[in-house]
């Protein structure tokens, strides 16, 4: 694609001249793209300051007993590392980031249905943020209930539990209004012609998304709100001392957070569906099975959450029945990691940075997906519950699968959202070192939890020493690679060089318009004939065209 | 994607220049009416969940207290609760008659209606606070020792009762935060007879309040 002579042509969004000058052309942007690039300043903001906190954690658990903190800093550490990760980070997101900055584009329209919304969505989401880090520095001290918010405990610990309560809430209602955002985006923007079925995979997993935010959310804010409201008023809602019952909190818990977490991986499916086939030139196999599957997690993954309390006291009738719906999960997973592997299969593979990100996502998520399912085993489920095998089987399926996908999809779009390309070749090389450092943290939580390591605790045993050590140096590898990665992205938007409109050949509409795109993305509304990935008939068309150019050259 | 070759594409795409502020302020202004209907359903379908949370708790306590619930429900006061009901189901009646009127042209006729409206929910409030203060005077409040000396599902009872009609309450008076706006937008001609689906959307958050007050009511004043 030679369009570096293209560019000068047109004004891109970040040269738009508008009302307002300096920072405030963007907090006061309604634009898309500029609320999806603050999305993608502040997350990996506090991406990074949780992966710190994180790396801390590991560093007290080189030794036995005190290494650099106390057991209290120890609890709050771990709570915050998990509330900023999930609440902050991947919970949001990628539909934050690249929905709002692809998803008009790539369903041919200007902007998303509320774009004023979408900015009061992204200050709510601000507003959340600070929140949860005001809460650190009052009187109570930072709160080491665990994310979870587990009465009667939460009631009890004299931290500050009711401001994260408010955080969390406010982040809810931001999550709420970028959903509802989304779903009217997609019933009413579609470019003409694009059918449901064919609209990019990408916006299915967003539009699939989008409805677990809208009816989960909501519940785990009046959750949240009534253990705020007892710890203030002392009203009896969850109280045991005042009739209530914590096993009905945990419920009411688990109907959202474990819809949510399909919250998170469903727009990495989605990343995924779009970067195979653009790396392995060829149609996506089974579009309508993966489309579909999607809606068909985010439906099944409704009926799952008692699985996070086999062992809190259930009747077995309903252990046996969580435990079955958790399996049938795997059914509609299991179809999209076919249809990839498929797609790949007699593709010209071309092994970029993005794909390379998206064979170790199959990879490191195929095996959080099945030791998943040993963990919706009710008898085994017995054996490792609460120790360090679910903090692997998470960390395997939310930082393998959600995390390195939003970097996968950061490598994907990057030329299009800087109009720069990045060094690929470094690029690998971070990958690699990432991958390394996640196996050797994370695979050895499996087999810690197998031994008997129960999570959350400060301190261990004398026979844990060995694989502690072994995983508290996989987190510097990984947090090296996480290093070279950023300084490669921050070389590349400073110095790279100038990115094509189409760096990769990719096929859906984003990469019709210019690098970085216009202000209103189009100039004129793309009018659609044919599915999202159909590369034969761009073959074809570029072959009418160049006879065309032929004959306009014989006729000279 | 599209059937135009990639070249026609990319020259489609690339203005010759700058786009005029015309065409960036019709882009902007173009206000699609179905769109907002969308989402200011999916937002209500939100709320029914948050209070459905609420409800399905209710319902557990309830199944596992049923015995103190009925106790704690015999001191409620029936006459008020059915009094809230007529006035807010009055209060959706103005509302919609608001709409109507406005949609016929007939500015005046819907700004009165809504203050009409405005006037009910404010009615309803008071209610509300000279019914919590009666309960408040004789010792019903979180924490309070009369409370604290009652049974478990009585303290719950009155628990779910502050909090699901506090939130009510609150849901209230963010309406009337609303339907003010909507005074005055129709006062200054930003919403019209041909542009009313602002008002609209005010008109269905007001029906919300209304139909999460007709469950409220049976569950704390009618079952007994």
């Amino acid at each position: 694609m030679a369009d570096h002579a293209i560019h000068g042509n047109y004004v891109d969004f970040y040269d738009e001249q508008g009302p307002h000058k300096g920072v405030l052309a963007w907090i006061l942007s309604t634009d898309h793209k500029r609320i999806g690039l603050m999305y993608l300043i502040a997350l990996t903001t506090f991406f990074c300051i949780g992966a710190t906190i994180g790396v801390l954690m590991r560093l007290e658990m080189l030794t036995q007993g005190r290494t650099i903190m106390g057991p209290q800093t120890y609890n709050s550490l771990f709570t915050l590392h998990g509330l900023i990760m999930i609440f902050l980070f991947v919970i949001p997101g990628i539909p934050a980031v690249f929905g709002n900055f692809f998803l008009p584009i790539m369903l041919g329209a200007k902007d998303v249905a509320f774009p004023r919304l979408n900015l009061l969505s992204w200050y709510f989401y601000i507003g959340g943020g600070i929140f949860a880090i005001l809460s650190l520095f009052l009187a109570g001290g930072p709160i080491d209930t665990g994310w979870t918010f587990y009465v009667p405990y939460s009631l009890r610990t004299g931290t500050d539990v009711s401001w994260m309560i408010l955080a969390a809430f406010i982040l809810g209602f931001s999550s709420i209004l970028t959903g509802l955002n989304f779903i009217t985006t997609i019933h009413r923007m579609r470019a003409p012609g694009m059918g449901w079925f064919r609209m990019p995979l990408f916006a299915w997993s967003i539009y699939a998304t989008a409805w677990i935010q809208l009816i989960a959310t909501p519940i785990v804010g009046i959750t949240l709100a009534l253990v705020a409201i007892e710890r203030l008023f002392g009203v009896g809602l969850f109280d045991p001392a005042l009739g209530g019952d914590p096993i009905l909190y945990q419920h009411m818990f688990w109907i959202y957070s474990h819809p949510a977490v399909y919250i998170m991986i469903l727009p990495a499916m989605g990343v995924v569906s779009e970067i195979i086939p653009t790396f392995a030139h060829r149609t996506i196999f089974g579009y309508k099975a993966i489309a579909v599957s999607s809606l068909a997690i985010a439906f099944v993954g409704y009926f799952v959450w008692g699985h996070h309390m086999f062992s809190s006291g259930m009747s077995d009738t309903a252990r046996w029945i969580f435990s079955l719906f958790t399996f049938l999960v795997a059914i509609p997973s299991a179809v999209k990691v076919f249809n990839w592997t498929a797609t790949l299969y007699k593709g010209s593979i071309d092994l970029k940075a993005p794909l390379l990100f998206v064979l170790a996502f199959i990879f490191v998520f195929s095996i959080g997906g099945l030791t998943g399912l040993i963990l919706g085993a009710l008898a085994t489920d017995i054996h490792l519950t609460d120790t360090y095998f679910v903090v692997a089987h998470f960390h395997f399926v939310v930082f393998g699968g959600t995390g390195f996908i939003f970097f996968a999809a950061l490598h994907y779009w990057f030329p299009k959202m800087f109009g720069k390309l990045y060094n690929d070749r470094v690029a690998k090389v971070a990958i690699s070192i990432i991958v390394l450092g996640f196996m050797m943290l994370y695979f050895t939580f499996f087999i810690l939890g197998y031994e008997g390591m129960p999570r959350r605790y400060y301190d261990y045993l004398p026979q844990y020493h060995g694989l502690h050590v072994f995983a508290t140096v996989g987190s510097w590898v990984m947090i090296t690679g996480f290093i070279v990665m950023f300084a490669n992205l921050f070389y590349a938007f400073k110095k790279g060089p100038r990115a094509g409109m189409n760096p990769w050949g990719g096929m859906t509409l984003e990469w019709t318009v210019p690098s970085p795109p216009p202000q209103e993305n189009f100039e004129e509304i793309p009018v659609i004939t044919h599915g999202p990935y159909d590369y034969h008939a761009q073959e074809e068309a570029k072959e009418k065209q160049e006879e065309f150019n032929h004959s306009a050259e014989d006729e000279k | 994607m599209s059937k135009i070759p990639d070249a026609a594409v990319v020259n489609a795409a690339l203005p010759s220049g700058r786009p005029d502020e015309e065409h960036l302020l019709e882009a902007h202004g173009h206000k699609d009416k179905m769109g907002s209907k969308i989402g200011m359903w999916l937002f209500l379908l939100t709320e029914l969940l948050l209070f459905g949370g609420m409800f399905l708790i209710y319902g557990i306590y309830r199944y596992m207290n049923n015995e103190d619930f009925h106790t704690a429900g015999q001191g409620m006061n029936t006459i008020i609760g059915a009094l809230n009901t007529v006035i807010l189901l009055t209060s959706s009646l103005t509302v919609a008659m608001s709409i109507t009127a406005l949609q016929k042209g007939n500015k005046k006729l819907s700004l009165t209606l809504l203050g009409f409206t405005i006037f009910f929910a404010v009615w309803f409030l008071v209610n509300k606070y000279f019914e919590w203060s009666h309960e408040i005077r004789s010792g019903i409040y979180p924490k309070s020792p009369e409370l604290l000396n009652r049974s478990q599902g009585e303290i719950l009872f009155f628990g779910l009762y502050y909090v699901m009609t506090g939130i009510h309450g609150l849901h209230v008076i963010i309406g009337i935060v609303v339907l003010s706006f909507m005074v005055s937008f129709i006062a200054r001609d930003r919403v019209t007879s041909t542009d009313y689906s602002k008002l609209e959307n005010a008109g269905l958050y007001w029906h919300l309040v209304d139909i999460i007050w007709i469950f409220l009511f049976p569950l704390f004043y009618l079952l007994r």
